[in-house]
């Protein structure tokens, strides 16, 4: 088990240092310019413009730019947004409560539905039930996030008026962050129906980013289910007369489990990405707005050292999953 | 009364192809204290009739039968809530493939202790304790570290044992054991029969122990049910079988045995395959392996009486001779 978990710890160097090159590279192979950009209307003189150059050390060579930026990772240092004139740690933290509760939210809802979902469908396999969750399954996965938020957007916001468009509260709540969690910080304030109107703030975003990983999660669980159920220890256990809800939700779901658990960690890859969109289409203040934002910006700092930080999270929690998958699995386990 | 009486079961699946009886009018008794062996070659339909009596089938098999009655219980009458009140607790089953049969996830105190539970109500430190005591009895050592072992940790023998225990928890008045030793090594094979055999005497329980291994049967039985393609052929105690066999198919079966062969210097096998789902013959099914066959015999086949062991056959041998074979026999086409 030791020995599995730091296998799989070795992986990370090389995908980290693998994803500060792409991080680097990819925002100043765009085309614009940080400085014109951060100019404006208004315009630079050419001197102006050197000068600035050499401040961020734009003009120096790419190579010695890049292992600059490396000695500062080394020493925990991601630079300083060219916009905020903040360190790019500080803005991450910042910011990343509101898509780690958003993300949270959607995982849970994806299994908590995709999960059961599967189970029924394959313990009636083939029946109406069986079809229509997995033709909807289907439908999930193929959907183009942007157009399903703007569906969602227009009927239940527009048409219904049930949900607020943008935001995570509205703006007649105000208090400090604890936790940075709105759904606990709102209880916390003690404020009246602060708490309803964070909760009424974060169903369509969740929905919206719960979609594609509900959609995997139900099909994955449905497949691993139908393997397991026709597997000999499943005619052993009904044939020591346990009822037909034991054997499904213990004997054979803890078995098909063990790929659905990789599954939902490869998920948080996808929860990721769709967080990008899906905090645009809402006004979401996270992480995903913010690396959208500095993509138009520009501010090199901060895209390099937020796709850095994106990708860490991915890995830290692939690496739990790991370790999961390894308790689950006795075959694993030592 | 028999502990177990079975009259005319049959089995029938549907497939895309149209039904397809797997097993056709098998009746069978076993009694307390006493051990049935059912023979044949894989896809004979021994496993489907007890997975029938299981209630184990998936819903695509229909089965019907005159009487299916256990411990003077009509089993074709009850709902699968209490048949699962008897599976298990009175009625275990062992199957081929010890090793898979276990569910990998859980540990062997577990699977051992959830009949308990279910069946009997046992508590957590008294579950312990009988499993200990049930993995004595089935002769693994050191029972208390195996409690706490995957399946994953244990040998193809070491799982069948388990396998045992299980079966045994609730002290079942009826053992299945399908095919226990065939995914075996030859030399665990004779230990789990033993132990077994043992188990059998010692609690009195019935055994039906279903095999394709006329050595098997041997060393085991003492009433002896040969089936072919779903039917029953020949019953018969164990000693009478093996020096008179009724039914070409059990003389057939017998002179595969590798004691036997010696006598002709080669070990001789039966030339075919049990027909599966659409090649079967027209009246006798053994009839296109069968060296005696004639052309009546792709017409019909008639049940013969106990002088006969019940064999299903028009011209049952008598030893080694077939009786009321026509001087002429013409040949089957
Ligand atoms: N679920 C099923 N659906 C259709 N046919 C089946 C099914 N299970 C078994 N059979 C068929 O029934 C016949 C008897 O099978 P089985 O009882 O397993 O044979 P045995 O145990 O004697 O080797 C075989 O021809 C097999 O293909
Ligand atoms: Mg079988």
């Amino acid at each position: 088990m030791l020995r599995f978990f730091l296998y799989r710890l070795a992986l990370v160097i090389p995908t980290f240092i693998g994803v500060s090159i792409v991080a680097f590279a990819f925002i100043r192979l765009l085309p614009g310019d940080p400085i014109l950009l951060l100019a404006g209307e208004r315009g630079i003189t050419p001197e102006r413009y050197e000068q600035l150059q050499a401040v961020y050390g734009f003009d120096r060579p790419v190579i010695v730019q890049y292992l600059d930026y490396v000695a500062g990772i080394l020493q925990g240092d991601l630079g300083t947004s060219l916009v905020t004139k903040r360190p790019v740690l500080q803005e991450f933290f910042t910011l990343f409560p509101a898509t780690l509760e958003l993300a949270l939210c959607a995982i849970i809802l994806a299994v908590v539905i995709g999960i059961p979902a599967g189970v029924f469908a394959a313990v009636k396999r083939g029946s109406w039930f069986d079809q229509s969750i997995m033709g909807v399954a289907l439908t999930g996965y193929s959907m183009p996030i942007f157009w399903w938020g703007l569906l969602l957007i227009i009927f239940f916001s527009g048409f219904l008026g049930w949900t607020p468009v943008s935001g995570r509260i509205s703006l007649l709540f105000f208090f400090e962050p604890v936790t940075g969690f709105m759904l606990i910080d709102s209880l916390l304030s003690g404020q009246a129906g602060a708490f309803k109107s964070a909760v009424s703030h974060l169903i369509l975003p969740t929905i919206v980013l719960a979609t594609i990983p509900l959609a995997v999660i139900a099909r994955q669980t449905r497949s691993a289910m139908l393997e397991v159920l026709g597997e000999d220890y499943v005619r052993t256990a009904k044939s020591k007369g346990l009822a037909p809800k034991r054997i499904i939700g213990l004997h054979a779901l803890r078995n098909a489990l063990i790929p659905v658990v990789t599954t939902i960690g490869l998920q948080v890859g996808v929860l990721m990405t769709g967080a990008i969109l899906t905090e645009t289409i809402f006004s979401w203040p996270g992480i995903g707005k913010w690396m959208i934002d500095s993509v138009g910006k520009r501010d090199y700092a901060v895209v390099q050292g937020g796709l850095l930080l994106i990708a860490s999270v991915i890995m830290i929690v692939n690496l739990a999953v790991d370790v999961l998958y390894g308790f689950i699995n006795p075959r694993i386990r030592r | 009364m028999a502990l177990l009486e079975i009259e005319n079961l049959t089995v029938s699946f549907k497939t895309s192809s149209g039904p397809f009886k797997a097993v056709d009018g098998v009746s069978l008794t076993c009694d307390r204290g006493e051990i049935l062996s059912i023979v044949g070659e894989s896809g004979s339909g021994k496993s489907v009739a007890m997975l029938a009596l299981m209630g184990l089938l998936p819903w695509t098999a229909t089965v019907t039968a005159d009487a299916m009655r256990f411990d003077g219980r009509d089993m074709l009458q009850l709902g699968a809530k209490d048949r699962r009140k008897i599976i298990g607790k009175d009625i275990a089953m062992i199957f081929q493939e010890p090793m898979s049969s276990l569910n990998p996830c859980f540990t062997v105190g577990f699977q051992i202790g959830e009949s308990l539970r279910i069946h009997l109500g046992m508590g957590r430190a008294e579950r312990r304790e009988r499993a200990i005591e049930l993995l004595n009895l089935v002769g693994i050592p050191a029972p208390e570290k195996r409690l706490n072992q995957f399946p994953h940790q244990l040998s193809g023998g070491m799982s069948q044992r388990v396998m045992i225990a299980m079966a045994l928890a609730c002290d079942p008045k009826l053992l299945i054991a399908d095919e226990p030793t065939t995914a075996l090594d030859v030399t665990i094979q004779a230990q789990i029969l033993d132990l077994l055999v043992g188990l059998q005497e010692s609690h009195g329980m019935g055994l039906i122990l279903i095999t394709h291994d006329m050595g098997v049967v041997a060393e085991t039985a003492e009433r002896v049910q040969v089936q072919y393609a779903g039917q029953k052929v020949e019953q018969q105690n164990v000693r009478a079988l093996f020096s008179d066999p009724h039914h070409p198919y059990t003389q057939a079966l017998l002179s595969a045995l590798p004691e036997r062969a010696t006598r002709h210097g080669r070990l001789p096998s039966i030339p075919g395959v049990v027909p599966g789902q659409g090649d079967r013959p027209a009246g006798c099914l053994f009839s296109p392996r069968c060296q005696y066959a004639t052309e009546r015999c792709t017409r019909e086949a008639v049940r013969q009486d106990e002088e006969f062991g019940f064999a299903l056959c028009n011209y049952p041998l008598k030893d080694g001779q077939p009786t009321g074979y026509p001087e002429t026999a013409e040949a089957a086409p």
